[in-house]
């Protein structure tokens, strides 16, 4: 999946958290992860972003996480929606998402 | 034999009775009365003193000296910025601070204890930044946290000895019998400040609000204070309550209230008769309305209620659900009402609410209380003061003293706030001990410390989702994932005090 513009998703409401991508050609991957649980769940949020982003074949992007304590499930949703945004697809791979 | 003033001839020495003092003239040791008797023209006898300033001189404030103030005007206070801003320009260094609790409007003191003003800090509870500045290591010499009834006890026996009480009152006449039911800055009951007017050396009030002498009722009398300094205002109404309390439309809360009042309906506890606290929390306010429906179909009535007074529960009084309300703390602009229009709102000062070692506090006949939790364990111990993140963000309040005292502990959180269990394997700070704990409710459960067999069979017995606390544990971690350890440095920041003056806890420094 190749980003190639600006893609949001989530809120900033408690249990909820708010991904923006952005494109980053040939530069790899960036995360940027703000959270009112960095200290308890920080590495927790971090891996599942990377599950999810190989998972969608997703190699250079830039991502920021405003996380309000969102569960994982919350957070693999918002991500791939962000994603899906970003690289304008509309087709969905519901096997992977 | 010697002749006293009026020429009177004056044994020095009597046997079984001892040296006499002859009369040395009616004004000569009583300072405090009137010098000119009869003079029209002499202003009214008062005690007014014209600024902080000068007050502060009249009183000898000292460096290393100890000071209190109270917390009824809660995020509103504007008594202790201002008097902290003088002592500072004054250049009064390395004083204590004892209140009875410090909230969001007590953030100057983060800048008074980087200068050196303030050295210590005694209290139930401290939040915003200042919180987070002596979590991460603000003072030199740890925070004291201690209960309300704690608090009491140690003003009462001297191990805190406060030179120079400031306090903050609503209505005020020139000598000083003041009250917190009148005036724009009403706060309702005085009951922690009433106990620093008993005790401390030298009582200051500071009013916005003065009033034809006898201010009746009064709460602080006269006969406590030495000065009175008038001010533009001294609270905002803005922050001292939040107008009135409205029931929660929250469901979660709704939930917790429905299986709260269902625990104490079925508990054994509810009873003509009885007696209950509650706290002030959307799930503890719920708790009273459902409960209200109980008592109207089974024909219930609460002898009395405690507190923490908010307006749902003066509802209940007023309509005859509660003959009498003790109160320490009016929570919202209805409570302040009532506490002075009511007969049998009665206002009561924290040692009578709590104090372990006086000869009877109120806790030690309260049947039922419903508190709250940041965190419990599977010990049931209950931690209210430090958050997930290890930062202060509480108070002790009376958590302890009720928990103890009542013949039904009940907690009530939620079993998950956004990303953080409430039920842990520890809690990191323990304010109140599992042992005085009896029932947990959530919203996914409810678990009873087996202390109490009885109370747990009853509960299944009427059908209500009753499993051990290390199940509820579990069900919270299955849905939030296992939080890694909070890291602390070895740097003690922080020491709980139990109810009895004995060290529960510590607090340490977080490592960011």
């Amino acid at each position: 999946m190749k980003i190639i513009k600006t893609g949001i998703a989530g809120t900033l409401e408690s249990s909820d958290v708010m991904i923006t991508v952005r494109s980053n050609s040939g530069k790899g991957i960036k995360i940027n992860l703000q959270s009112t649980v960095k200290k308890q769940f920080g590495k927790q949020i971090i891996k599942v972003t990377n599950n999810l982003l190989k998972e969608l074949s997703v190699e250079d992007a830039l991502i920021q996480i405003n996380d309000i304590g969102a569960l994982d499930c919350t957070i693999e949703a918002r991500l791939a929606a962000a994603l899906y945004r970003g690289a304008e697809q509309s087709e969905y791979d519901w096997e992977k998402i | 034999m010697t002749e006293n003033k009026l020429g009177r001839i004056i044994p020095e020495k009597i046997s079984h009775i001892g040296d006499l003092l002859p009369f040395d003239g009616a004004y000569a040791h009583t300072p405090l009365v009137k010098k000119e008797k009869g003079n029209r023209r002499l202003p009214k006898l008062n005690k007014l003193v014209d600024s902080i300033e000068k007050v502060i001189v009249e009183t000898n404030l000292k460096n290393g000296m100890t000071i209190s103030f109270h917390h009824h005007f809660r995020n509103g206070d504007k008594v202790l910025p201002m008097v902290m801003n003088v002592i500072a320009e004054m250049g009064i260094r390395d004083l204590t601070i004892a209140a009875s609790s410090l909230t969001e409007a007590h953030q100057c003191l983060v800048d008074h204890i980087k200068t050196g003003v303030v050295k210590r800090l005694i209290t139930s509870g401290i939040r915003g930044e200042l919180a987070e500045e002596i979590s991460n290591g603000l003072t030199d010499i740890p925070v004291v946290i201690h209960s309300h009834g704690g608090r009491a006890r140690c003003i009462e026996t001297g191990q805190i000895k406060i030179d120079v009480a400031f306090l903050g009152v609503p209505s005020s006449d020139v000598y000083g019998n003041a009250n917190g039911y009148t005036g724009k800055s009403a706060c309702g009951s005085l009951g922690y400040a009433m106990v620093d007017a008993a005790f401390a050396e030298k009582v200051v009030l500071i009013t916005d609000n003065i009033v034809e002498y006898p201010n009746i009722p009064f709460s602080i009398h006269q006969d406590q204070v030495d000065f009175i300094v008038i001010v533009d205002s001294i609270g905002d109404p803005e922050g001292i309550t939040t107008g009135a309390t409205r029931i929660t439309n929250n469901p979660k809360d709704l939930l917790l209230a429905q299986l709260v009042s269902e625990v104490v309906v079925n508990s054994g506890y509810f009873e003509n008769g009885f007696s209950i606290q509650t706290g002030s929390g959307g799930a503890s306010v719920a708790t009273i309305r459902f409960l209200r429906k109980y008592m109207e179909d089974r024909n219930i009535k609460a002898s009395w209620a405690l507190g923490g007074i908010s307006g749902p529960m003066v509802k209940l009084h007023e309509d005859g659900f509660i003959g009498k309300l003790l109160d320490v703390q009016s929570f919202d602009s209805e409570a302040i009402r009532s506490i002075g229009e009511n007969r049998y709102h009665l206002e009561i000062d924290a040692s009578y609410y709590a104090n372990p070692l006086n000869k009877g506090c109120a806790v030690n006949k309260l049947n039922i209380v419903i508190l709250s939790a940041l965190e419990i364990d599977t010990n049931f111990n209950v931690n209210v003061i430090t958050g997930s993140d290890g930062i202060i963000r509480g108070a002790s309040g009376g958590h302890s003293d009720t928990a103890i005292g009542s013949g039904l502990s009940i907690i009530v959180a939620p079993l998950i706030r956004g990303r953080t269990a409430t039920v842990t394997d520890s809690v990191k700070t323990i304010i109140t001990p599992g042992s005085t704990i009896d029932v947990l409710v959530t919203e996914r459960g409810i678990a009873v410390n087996p202390r109490r067999e009885e109370i747990k069979e009853k509960l299944k017995q009427s059908g209500l989702p009753v499993y051990s606390i290390e199940e509820l544990k579990l069900k919270a971690e299955k849905i939030v994932g296992k939080s890694e350890p909070i890291i602390f440095k070895d740097r003690i920041v922080g020491l709980v005090e139990y109810r009895d003056g004995t060290i529960i806890d510590v607090i340490k420094q977080v490592s960011n």
